[in-house]
């Protein structure tokens, strides 16, 4: 297969959500044909330039995004298409370490303490590493103290809170004291979550709050280029 | 034509029973509408009816009972009814203009259809209209506002094509009383089953007001039956009036039944046959035309209020009526016609919001079910004036219960308010909806073995993983067992539930409508008599 052809293809099982061997794609048909993370691996053996896939990653979650916006997608099919850019770049980040201008940044997640639910925050997992970004996830119910220590180890450029509870969001304002008393400056803190809303984030010194995991998106584009 | 087979006929929901009774209680009601029959039997005056049922071997006895005209007290043996049931065919037929629209109706099958029903006086038409507040104009609203009028011919035509366009409407009741004065009496029946045949091509049914119109009636339907084929063809549609066969399997496997049957309302409650309407019963009977034997007393008033008395009763009168046809011609297909209401306690009208009457339907099902004879049953009337939230909230319980009980024939269901008295074709639309969600709620649970070693695997797989199942929800939406929201739903934060169906309503009328070949209305023309201006059945 030419280079052009196997991204190409790499573009088509991304669109159709088709992460693997065994997962059947969009319309059920592809179970045991090569989905995305084998093509990946694939083209890298054929030595692709790993900048070059990247590139495809991007074209094809536009696509996604066009198809969802026209109401031909539903969102477990977006999802589908995310999660499998998710794992595709699992396989080729090492491909692209040191090449530091092709990250797009680190972003650290947690549902605050006190707090369970995680359905949204998972959600935004998958959408954010569909979209490039490399995520680490600290689960739920995670003390501000665990949080803060966190972000002084793996220094993330993003910091997402989560909280579904009105008795919890409180939590997040915690973190956020407790950021800077650590003298901890250079992390945008995003907020989320349905009793939250942009006046809290405001209120509480969050750099964002996000209605839903596209928004998430669409706000660390506009942050990464204000930046 | 080409006759109908069974693969083409319009698909019923198939549902797995919801009970109310044991089978203790089916059996003991059966036994309790048996001695009823006996004891003090039925009250009759129609000499025709009193033949029938001498002949077929029931006591009468000539009495004079306080207050009322001089009758006969028919007590029907238990041996009589039994017979009778045995010989009321399992399968019915209801044919249509389209073959594909054909219905088949078989009484222990709980495969449902829904239509609509009554003969509403008036007719409420809607408009949407804007509205600002007056006390905060930059607060504004859309609602709809109403236009009553009596029913009439161009009111029937406009129903019948938007039951057309209507997907759950599965057959159309003439569901407009017309009332034009310009039709005389004796043709009434013509015009009102012409006015829907010309305009959908779904099973039409209805009363008989006068019994001379049988005969024309049948005319009209059997050249219906041809429409698009030759005129004169050696079997034009299989639709043959008076032949045993009509209406049945066909011996080429085939099912093709007439576009047409009725209703007839033989016994008035309690326990009393009409003459003239029990006269129509044998009349229909021995054409061997679909009867429904529909009865409807009103708990509180003219049956005990308490369900196991009024399912009693109307057992005992639906029963009565099925042996009157049965009698007059064994094998005549008939349906188990339930329609029994609950009176309201501060004036006894009917109250179609109550509890009970979800019960008494039921009950009625399940005895219908026990006899093999396809139940006719009644859901989805509000008492509401208007459409929206309390005539929907109203009808809702009996939409869903009645379907889960596996009626198979589902009339009221479109449109009705005000207990029956007012058409709304905008309620008609929002009817259409939730029965659209009434639908995919009843739908029966449809997993094997491997499906569930299937869930189990996945279960497993995305524990172990993602922890998100939303990936896997493609391959169930593909399975079909994912349903769909509710039809006038709105995507964002406003309830615009009333503008959505009037638009619906609006777009449905701008379609084209499905009427019969000009071939076949001047052959209508020149063998019924009776009819109407051709100009008043126009919708355009
Ligand atoms: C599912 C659910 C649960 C599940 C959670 C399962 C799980 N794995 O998460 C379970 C059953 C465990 C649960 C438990 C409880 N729940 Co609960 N639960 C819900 C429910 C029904 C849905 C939440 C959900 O998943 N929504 C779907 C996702 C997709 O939406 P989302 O979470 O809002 O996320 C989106 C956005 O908000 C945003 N977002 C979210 N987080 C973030 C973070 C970032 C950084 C960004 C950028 C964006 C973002 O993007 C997401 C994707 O689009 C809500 C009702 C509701 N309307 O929200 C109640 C609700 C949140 N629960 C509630 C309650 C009361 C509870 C319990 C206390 C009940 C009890 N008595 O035990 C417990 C609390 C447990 C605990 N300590 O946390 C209440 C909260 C009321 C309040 N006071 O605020 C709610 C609102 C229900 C209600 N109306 O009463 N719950």
């Amino acid at each position: 297969m030419s280079e052009r052809d196997m991204l190409e293809e790499i573009r088509r099982s991304i669109i159709m959500g088709h992460l693997d061997a065994e997962d059947e794609g969009f319309d059920g048909s592809m179970e045991g044909t090569p989905g995305t993370v084998e093509l990946v691996e694939e083209a890298l053996e054929a030595r692709t330039e790993p900048q070059q896939i990247l590139t495809v990653f991007n074209a094809a979650m536009e696509e996604v995004g066009r198809l969802f916006e026209a109401g031909e997608y539903l969102l477990p099919d977006m999802l589908a298409s995310a999660e499998c850019v998710g794992e595709a770049m699992d396989v080729l980040e090492p491909h692209l370490a040191g090449t530091a201008d092709t990250q797009k940044g680190t972003f650290l997640i947690a549902t605050v303490k006190g707090d369970l639910h995680d359905i949204g925050k998972n959600i935004v997992i998958t959408m954010l590493k569909g979209a490039g970004y490399q995520v680490r996830d600290l689960g739920i119910d995670v003390p501000a103290d665990d949080i803060v220590a966190a972000v002084k180890q793996h220094k993330p450029q993003y910091l997402g809170l989560s909280a579904l509870l009105t008795t919890t969001m409180t939590e997040m304002e915690t973190v956020i004291r407790k950021l800077k008393e650590a003298g901890i400056t250079d992390v945008k803190v995003i907020i989320g979550g349905a009793p939250t809303s942009e006046e809290f984030a405001q209120k509480i010194g969050a750099d964002g709050h996000c209605r839903d995991a596209l928004e998430a998106v669409e706000k660390l584009e506009a942050l990464r280029s204000a930046s | 034509m080409a006759a109908a087979t069974m693969a083409a006929v319009r698909k019923a929901l198939a549902v797995d029973p919801a009970t109310r009774l044991s089978a203790d209680r089916v059996q003991s009601i059966h036994a309790a509408s048996l001695e009823l029959l006996d004891d003090p039997g039925i009250w009759c005056t129609g000499e025709r009816a009193l033949a029938v049922f001498e002949a077929g071997g029931c006591r009468t006895a000539r009495v004079s009972e306080g207050g009322r005209q001089d009758g006969y007290r028919v007590r029907i043996p238990a041996a009589v009814i039994e017979r009778a049931l045995e010989s009321a065919p399992d399968e019915v037929v209801l044919g249509a203009r389209d073959p594909a629209n054909t219905l088949v109706l078989r009484g222990k099958e709980p495969k449902v259809y829904f239509g609509t029903g009554s003969q509403a006086n008036l007719v409420l038409e809607s408009r949407m209209a804007s509205f600002r507040s007056e006390e905060a104009p930059e607060q504004a609203a859309m609602l709809p506002v109403y236009s009553e009028s009596t029913g009439s011919i161009a009111h029937l035509c406009r129903s019948a094509h938007l039951a057309e366009h209507l997907s759950n409407v599965d057959f159309f009741i003439r569901n407009v009383n017309a009332q034009d004065e310009s039709i005389p009496s004796e043709h009434r029946d013509v015009n009102i089953y012409f006015a829907a045949l010309l305009h959908t091509t779904k099973h039409v049914q209805g009363g008989l007001e006068s019994l001379e119109a049988l005969q024309p009636m049948l005319r009209l339907a059997e050249l219906v039956a041809t429409d698009g084929a030759e005129p004169g063809g050696a079997n034009p549609g299989g639709a043959n009036p008076g032949h045993a066969d009509r209406g049945a399997t066909g011996r080429d496997g085939s099912v093709r039944g007439l576009p047409v049957s009725f209703i007839a309302c033989p016994v008035k409650s309690p326990l009393q046959m009409v003459a003239d309407t029990a006269e129509k019963v044998v009349a229909i009977a021995e054409a061997d035309v679909p009867l429904v034997i529909s009865c409807s007393p009103q708990g509180g008033s003219t049956a005990p209020i308490q369900e196991e008395g009024m399912v009693a009763q109307i057992n005992a009168e639906i029963l009565a009526g099925l042996t009157l046809a049965q009698l007059a011609r064994p094998g005549c297909p008939v349906l188990y016609g339930a329609v029994p209401v609950r009176a309201r306690l501060d004036n006894l009208h009917d109250f179609y919001g109550a509890p009970e009457f979800v019960h008494y339907n039921l009950g009625c099902v399940q005895m219908a079910r026990s006899y093999g004879i396809p139940c006719y049953s009644s859901a989805g009337v509000g008492d509401a004036k208007r459409p929206g939230m309390q005539a929907t909230v109203e009808k809702l319980p009996s939409h869903l219960s009645v379907a889960a009980s596996g009626a198979q024939y589902i009339h009221y269901a479109f449109g009705l308010l005000d207990r029956t008295n007012v058409f709304s074709p905008l309620q008609a639309v929002l009817d259409d909806g939730a029965i659209g969600l009434v639908k995919q709620v009843v739908r029966p649970c449809s997993f094997s073995a491997d499906d569930l070693t299937a869930a189990v695997e996945e279960i497993r797989s995305v524990a172990r993983s993602s922890g998100v199942f939303a990936r896997r929800v493609r391959k169930q939406l593909r399975r079909g067992v994912v349903g769909d929201a509710y039809a006038f739903a709105d995507d964002g934060q406003a309830d615009r539930v009333l503008e959505r169906a009037q638009r619906k309503l609006e777009e449905l009328y701008q379609l084209e409508p499905r009427r019969l070949s000009d071939a076949t209305v001047d052959r209508v023309y020149a063998a019924v008599p009776g009819l109407i201006d051709r100009r008043m059945f126009d919708i355009r």
